[in-house]
């Protein structure tokens, strides 16, 4: 299982309080552990991934291990502390104001 | 007893606002979906439990939230909007070429006659429908199939497609308005479409008065009246008695003809208000004063409703789906400012009260008459 961390307002649309677990079939990749999400949860479809173009939403960046996975390729395969379970995946808005 | 239900969208969050007939003692909920951007709220004519509410957010895009009970409750529903083939250019700010990208749902128009189906305007330019209660929009092509699309321009708010009225004596037949392209009709429920912009005069654009470019910032109808159509234009006030096809400006004796909120009086077809703004540089009320000007006269002569409203230092806007009427005798009026109050008249506008004083900046306030 993948440990997914998602903002608050995510959280909050998907009605979920902490992280979340994902089943990831196959290769655990971006793209496995987003496709997992939005299939667990359809009301985040098109919140982290635009819609028409599946490009992960530009004020998001995506983190792990302490490193910046967002310009990854998404079919890369994540670090295996993330595949492990010891670190989670980290969906993170930008950090602006408004 | 009668009662009106107030939905007002803000930076941050949704607010309903509820009182009986009397309107005189609001209960407040909210906020709703906190923290995002709610640029629009409007209840079903068909079934008035039944909400929809557009929830966006730079960060995290679009969510479509319905309610079932009135705006107590919300569930997400389907968000997926995706133009209809390769969607092409409109122009950027500088006349450049620009693809179509889609930004946010700013206006939702619930049917007259089909509870599961609304119509979005949304922004790059463009208008969507749903016919399944929201579960999958569709895009209506024929509009931006209209040939124009190219000369299309931004405003400061974007490209967006704002007004949707829907006629209540033709149900082939709607209007919707774009910022900055124009007015347009459909009398084939949205297969073709007809720019309806002749009487129009624009400065900012090559040519004043194009057939599109035009900043319309809003248009209203009395439903028993649906010929008859008022706009609030980035200058001028404006009307049209023949659906469009040519209008005629009836800015008369306002203050200045800048503004964006318009609205007709419920039960009086010839009783318009307006918000009147300073001027397309300085978006607040001349003078800092907070003026509602109606006329009763459809136009032309207008007269300052003041009773309620500060005379002094008020720098607020009041934006163009901020202002709504409900349907009780006398016809209440609202609207909502960008400085977070939610004025409500009991009495058409001769006096005014503060709902609220203090939400986030308002984006829209929707009325529903409750029997």
């Amino acid at each position: 299982m993948i440990r997914v961390v998602l903002p608050a307002h995510l959280r909050t649309l998907a009605r979920v309080d902490h992280e979340i677990l994902v089943d990831v079939g196959g290769q655990p990749t971006v793209r496995a552990v987003l496709d997992a999400v939005e299939a667990r949860y359809p009301m985040l479809g098109g919140t982290i991934r635009d819609h028409a173009t599946g490009a992960r939403r530009p004020f998001l960046r995506f983190f792990a291990c302490e490193e910046d996975l967002s310009h990854d390729p998404v079919d890369a395969r994540l670090p295996d502390q993330v595949i492990a379970g010891a670190e989670p995946f980290l969906v993170i808005g930008a950090m602006s104001g408004g | 007893m009668a009662g009106v239900r107030v939905l007002v969208g803000t930076r941050k969050g949704a607010f309903v606002l509820t009182a009986d007939g009397s309107r005189k003692s609001w209960d407040v909920s909210g906020p709703h979906f906190a923290g995002w951007e709610v640029y629009h709220l409007k209840g079903s004519p068909v079934d008035p439990d039944r909400v929809w509410a557009s929830q966006t957010s730079s960060w995290f895009g679009q969510v479509i939230q319905r309610s079932t009970d009135g705006g107590r409750t919300w569930e997400p529903v389907g968000n997926k909007f995706v133009y209809d083939g390769v969607p092409g250019t409109h122009q950027w700010y500088d006349g450049t070429p620009h693809p179509w990208e889609f930004a946010r749902v700013w206006h939702l128009e619930p049917s007259l006659t089909e509870a599961d189906t609304v119509f979005a305007g949304v922004q790059d330019a463009a208008l969507f429908r749903t016919s399944d209660g929201g579960q999958s929009w569709h895009e209506l092509p024929g509009l931006r199939g209209h040939g124009s699309g190219p000369r299309w321009a931004p405003g400061a708010g974007g490209l967006c497609l704002h007004t949707i009225l829907l006629d209540p004596a033709h149900p082939q037949r709607m209007f919707i308005a774009i910022s900055a392209a124009g007015a347009f009709r459909t009398d084939d429920g949205g297969a073709t479409w007809t720019a309806i912009n002749r009487g129009l005069r624009s400065e900012g654009i090559p040519d004043p008065d194009a057939e599109v470019g035009h900043c319309v910032h809003r248009i209203a109808m009395h439903p028993s009246r649906p010929n008859v159509l008022f706009m609030q234009k980035h200058w001028d006030v404006m009307r049209s008695d023949d659906a469009g096809d040519s209008w005629h400006e009836v800015s008369g004796n306002l203050p200045t003809d800048f503004g964006f909120a318009l609205d007709v009086h419920a039960h009086e077809p010839e009783t318009v208000y307006v918000v009147p703004i300073k001027s397309d540089s300085e978006h607040f009320p001349p003078d800092g004063k907070l003026r509602v000007y109606r006329s009763r006269t459809g136009g032309g002569e207008w007269e300052a409703l003041t009773a309620g409203l500060p005379q002094r230092d008020c720098y607020v806007n009041v934006l163009r789906d901020a202002m709504a009427v409900d349907a009780l005798d006398p016809c209440g009026v609202y609207f909502g400012t960008t400085g977070g109050q939610v004025y409500g008249s009991a009495s058409a506008g001769d006096a005014w009260t503060p709902i609220v004083r203090d939400l986030p900046a308002v984006l829209s306030v929707e009325v529903q008459t409750l029997p």
